[in-house]
């Protein structure tokens, strides 16, 4: 907040209104702390005396005199520091101070001796050597005055002697905001928000005679990559910390302070946004610098110490000979500021967005600086952040000033003007705001207006259309100003008939007792094993995912069922005694094309609760009947031909639903394997229907019958036949037998043992008959009987004695 | 004769009132009543009486028989009610004891709030409309105004499946495919599972649920998007929940909008829940960028449209106050019977 007080005046207004008040104007603030707030009670001290401690020969007993903190008497403190001695200003945590991570500091007596309190070091008040450099990381911390800062004053708080007590707010700037990644660019959105003035001078410099030309050459090979490319000299310079006020601007915001020459960079990119780069002459080859595509297999050390191979699709600075650095990503470390530079070029200069963005990428590494680039930058802002550069060196003292410059400018420098209508405005918006307050909402973010036409500052290389023009006006009037309409004009609409479907099917499936569940679309390739896929299964063959957060998500479902094994898996695990499961989801099936198939499916799952088969077959049952599928049938599955997933249910328990001779889905109890597979100890059931190709054969119409007039007549039969002869065999044979009278046939009884041979089975059936033109007679019912008999014994079964 | 009648009426009266079950009962009646009853015999004996005193002692016998007539059917209807009473009474059970378990299945707690936002978007004239999962790139960037290198592809990282084909990150993919198929008027909103490169923790899902919103026609305001999303925070929050607007950016929409929601807990306060801000962010939205209008084939001079994006776990946590995201996607039978 000190370094945008530089720019404009908040003092007035408390952190929560500016922040709050940005936020609403499109600046979004994630978060914003006060420095040292941690720290309390730990005030500036002088030390009198140090003398060794009586019982001990590591620790030192000190006189402090901590100013009106200790009312005008020393206090007494025990160290173990050995970088201490009288004379020594030093920061001291009082009795009852707190400091970083929540430390707290009592009095108390070591070995012996009263000791009032702690000295503190560089890292108890949670700072390193780089924001004081002249102190050291292990011992007290000696304090300097330093220029230009507050003098220190006995008992003064710590945080105020050191400059730890600045706030920094730290926004979330989107992607098309790239001139709000600068201290300027916020003052600029404070301006017109808070709508208060603001000032950006003109860096001056006041430079030495030079020519710059006879000292570097700068070619750029590819101007489409790097349209501008400003390069400056900087003669005799004193490497060395930078100033207090610097290093303290560039820690709050998250920079490490290393030398003036690299902060007066970083400072500037904070400051105008736009990335410096500065190198060392002598490692200019030839004295020149290249702006060209790498050549294949070239390599560079960057500034991180790691070599990089690159290839020619880079954009690399180079000498005569090699590359010196990756542009608009790092430097190399090669040409880096050293301790015995002599001579800088500062580089200002502006690469193409997409270019650094693909070169980061490849070589893994986005700096500070590619981030900025990719976003894309400004050309014509790298000359006031070179000036800036060379003001800051000649403020620090650092360096000569050449005072001419290298500017390879190949932009195009016409003002970009998009249309400003207000009354399309308005009519956009939906609003009614007057022209005047639009051209100040514009005034007031630096646009000019100019004949029908507004103008952008250079910075707002978003600002491309109409619309863009309206978001200004919007925002900065208010987005919360705007009204709130309803949509003019009636519109109709339904579901489709898929989504009916689906829904009938939900509900359905919760009458009947079923629970819901949301499982992710990604699967392991291992979850097929887990099912007993056969190895040669269509359903391995799956769409894949090639950046998968790790194996277990790796793959897309091509069956609902491990999903749902998992689930019943982990409810077994949670102790839950019985569960009831269904889910619809689609499954992805590879096709040929460019995109899978993603046809609907629901899976249904259950354990526990004395169920058995016939509780999932009775839910499957009476949910397809729900929805208005009829005259399905089931058979016992005994291979994979259809559904793969039959191998994953007992070979015995297991039906293929099928209407029309089209499979739509499987039921079946799990396969003990499987079961023990997923770790669930008791029997588990689940089906799958293929929910798509059922749509097509569900009937939405529903007609009335009448009711009938004439009664029924009901025989009831007992019948014993093999039992390895499925029921459904008989049932079809007895609808067949009866014909139209037929109003229902009910197996009521299966029954093996006493009185029934072995290898037999009795099964009991009511039938009920009914006609429409009249009552039945006993001969008519006992006629249908006989067929009925007669039919079965075609099958083997006859009438129970 | 007559003290012989006395005497019946107050026996039968008193073994009318001593007697206790359904067939004494018909013993008494047959006892004085019936034909070889007692009352009968006396009456029998009336032909031995004098002219004078037959029709007294005939009015008198008439009297008896009516009055015993009358306590017997007293008498049993008492009795009948008694027993019935009695019966009741020996019925009586626990009413306290629990209900014979009838299972009706939940819905997912995410199906559940879905529901409810097509059922509000539909009352308005939104179509439901759904796509691919699988998707290409052309429709889940390129034709959003996202080109390849585009910055913004950074904020939404992608599960690829080979170059051009992904799992789409948002259901504005689902946008394009409509605008390219269908000429305005379009009201449409997609709900659909969407894919982000994001690891597993409570706030953040690699899988979770987007509804897109798109209106498309002549005369279609940034006002109307600011009433259409309040009318749909009214809906599924109440009357007196409060929206806000904060510009935003997203390359397919400008302008475009964040919109927050007045924090539940602290109305604005700031509290722990909505990070100290007094508002928790809900949704993004704008109105459809010139440049994807026209990508589309429909001519941005003409008409003018708005989107909208929702994270359905976002407000079904929300709505439930549910603290952990993964809860959703664990689907324990102890969860999802709350909802």
């Amino acid at each position: 907040m000190r370094w945008l007080s530089d720019y404009i005046d908040v003092s007035d207004l408390s952190i929560k209104e500016f922040c709050s008040g940005l936020t609403i104007s499109g600046s979004k603030v994630e978060r914003w702390e006060t420095e040292g707030e941690e720290i309390s009670k730990v005030v500036v001290g002088k030390l009198l005396s140090v003398v060794p401690h009586e019982n001990s020969d590591h620790l030192v007993v000190c006189q402090v005199d901590v100013g009106h903190a200790g009312n005008g008497e020393p206090i007494q403190i025990v160290t173990g520091a050995s970088n201490v001695k009288a004379g020594d200003i030093v920061p001291v945590a009082m009795d009852g101070s707190t400091l970083p991570g929540g430390v707290k500091i009592k009095k108390g007596k070591l070995r012996g001796v009263e000791s009032n309190g702690m000295l503190c070091s560089l890292g108890e008040l949670g700072l390193t050597t780089h924001d004081f450099p002249y102190a050291i990381a292990d011992g007290i911390f000696i304090m300097q005055e330093e220029e230009g800062c507050v003098p220190f004053e006995l008992g003064m708080d710590i945080r105020e002697a050191i400059g730890l007590n600045d706030t920094s707010v730290e926004f979330e700037i989107t992607s098309n905001r790239p001139d709000c990644l600068s201290v300027i660019g916020l003052a600029r959105e404070t301006h017109a928000t808070f709508d208060r003035p603001y000032t950006v001078k003109a860096p001056e410099y006041k430079g030495v005679e030079g020519d710059i030309n006879s000292m570097l050459k700068v070619e750029i090979h590819n101007k489409e990559l790097c349209p501008r490319y400003i390069a400056g000299v900087v003669k005799n310079v004193k490497i060395g910390p930078s100033p207090r006020w610097m290093r303290e601007r560039l820690r709050a915001s998250g920079v490490r302070p290393i030398n003036n020459f690299v902060d007066i960079t970083n400072y500037v990119m904070l400051e105008y946004g736009h990335p410096m780069h500065a190198f060392d002459i002598r490692y200019i080859k030839g004295n020149e610098i290249n702006i060209r595509n790498a050549k294949q297999g070239e390599t560079i050390t960057t500034l991180d110490g790691v070599e990089r191979t690159l290839t020619e699709k880079m954009l690399v600075i180079a000498d005569a000979e090699k590359p010196v650095a990756v542009a608009g990503v790092m430097g190399g470390e090669y040409s880096g500021i050293m301790d015995d530079t002599v001579d800088v070029v500062f580089e200002a200069a502006c690469f193409d967005g997409a270019s650094v963005r693909t070169t980061a990428k490849a070589l893994g590494m986005r700096t500070d600086a590619s981030a900025r680039f990719e976003k894309g930058i400004d050309a014509q802002n790298a000359y006031p952040a070179l000036m800036r550069a060379f003001e800051l060196v000649e403020m620090l003292g650092c360096g000569e000033v050449v005072n001419t410059i290298i500017d390879a400018d190949y932009t195009d420098k016409t003002p970009k003007g998009v249309e400003f209508n207000p009354t399309w405005i308005n009519n956009f918006l939906g609003t009614d705001i007057s022209e005047d307050v639009m051209r100040s909402c514009l005034e007031k973010l630096d646009f000019k207006i100019e004949n029908g036409m507004a103008y952008a500052p250079s910075v707002r290389i978003d600002i491309e259309c109409k619309a863009d023009v309206a978001e200004e006006v919007a925002r900065i009037y208010g987005y919360n100003n705007i009204p709130k309409t309803i949509i003019r004009g009636v519109a109709a609409a339904e579901l489709t008939e898929k989504q009916k479907f689906e829904r009938r099917i939900m509900n359905a499936m919760t009458a009947l007792g079923a629970y819901e569940i949301t499982t992710y679309s990604f699967i392991s390739p291992k979850y097929f094993d887990k099912i007993r896929l056969p190895e040669d299964s269509k359903l391995r063959n799956t769409v894949v995912i090639t950046n998968p957060l790790g194996e277990d998500t790796s793959v897309m479902r091509t069956t609902l069922l491990p999903s749902m094994c998992e689930v019943l898996a982990r409810n077994y695990n949670n102790r839950n005694a019985s569960a009831c499961l269904f889910e619809i989801g689609s499954e992805y099936l590879p096709c040929g094309k460019e995109l899978p198939e993603e046809p609907v499916r629901l899976s249904v799952g259950m354990y526990g609760g004395n169920r058995d088969f016939y509780d999932i077959k009775g839910i499957v049952d009476a949910m397809l009947k729900n929805v208005g599928v009829e005259d399905f049938e089931y058979t016992a599955c005994t291979d994979t031909a259809v559904f793969a997933e039959a191998s994953s249910f007992h070979p015995g328990r297991c039906a293929v639903i099928t209407k029309d001779g089209k499979a739509i889905g499987i039921v079946g109890e799990l396969h003990p394997e499987v079961l023990e597979n997923y770790g669930i100890g008791v029997k588990a059931y689940a089906a799958k229907l293929n929910v798509t190709e059922l749509l097509d054969m569900a009937t939405a119409v529903k007609t009335y019958k009448p009711l009938p007039k004439f009664p029924a007549t009901t025989r009831d039969l007992a019948i014993v036949c093999d039992e390895s002869l499925p029921v459904a065999e008989l049932e079809k044979a007895i609808k067949k037998a009866v014909g139209n009278i037929l109003e229902t046939v009910t197996l009521f009884d299966v029954y093996q043992g006493k009185q029934i041979a072995a290898g037999k089975k009795s099964v009991a059936y009511a039938i009920s008959m009914r006609s429409h033109e009249g009552t039945l007679t006993d001969e008519q019912a006992d006629a249908a009987v006989k067929r009925v008999l007669k039919e079965l014994a075609a099958l083997g079964a006859e009438l129970r004695a | 004769m007559k003290e012989q009648l006395e005497k019946i009426r107050q026996l039968a009266e008193k073994e009318l009132a001593e007697c206790g079950a359904a067939d004494a009962l018909e013993n008494l009646r047959v006892k004085y009543l019936g034909k070889k009853g007692e009352l009968t015999a006396i009456l029998k004996q009336m032909g031995g009486l004098s002219a004078e005193e037959r029709p007294v002692i005939g009015q008198l016998a008439n009297e008896v028989r009516k009055s015993i007539e009358d306590k017997l059917a007293a008498r049993t209807a008492a009795l009948k009610s008694e027993l019935a009473a009695k019966k009741l009474k020996e019925e009586t059970i626990d009413v306290t004891l629990p209900g014979k378990v009838q299972s009706v299945g939940k819905l997912h707690p995410l199906t559940v709030t879905l529901n409810e936002v097509k059922e509000v978007f539909l009352g308005m004239g939104f179509e439901v409309v759904e796509g691919p999962e699988v998707e290409t790139d052309h429709y889940c960037f390129e034709a959003l105004n996202m080109p390849k290198h585009h910055p913004a592809r950074d904020t939404q990282d992608t599960f690829y499946i080979s170059e051009n084909v992904l799992l789409r990150t948002q259901t504005s993919s689902v946008q394009i495919r409509t605008m390219e198929n269908k000429k305005p008027p379009i009201r449409i909103i997609s709900p659909g599972r969407v894919y982000r490169s994001d690891a597993v923790d409570a706030t953040h899902s690699p899988l979770f649920h987007q509804i897109e919103g798109l209106v498309i026609d002549k005369g279609i305001t940034f006002a109307d998007l600011c009433g259409t999303l309040e009318l749909l925070m009214q809906r599924l929050y109440g009357e007196d929940c409060k929206i806000r607007l904060r510009p935003h950016h997203f390359p397919y929409t400008e302008p475009s909008a964040e919109v927050d929601i007045m924090c539940f807990n602290c109305h604005g306060e700031g509290c722990p829940m909505c990070k100290n801000e007094g508002y928790i962010e809900l949704l993004g939205a704008g109105m459809v960028h010139p440049k994807v209008l026209e990508g589309c084939g429909i001519d941005p001079e003409v008409y003018s449209g708005f989107a909208f994006g929702i994270g359905l776990e976002r407000i079904t946590m929300g709505r439930y106050e549910i603290n952990d995201m993964r809860l959703l996607y664990e689907n324990d039978m102890r969860f999802l019977g709350q909802f």
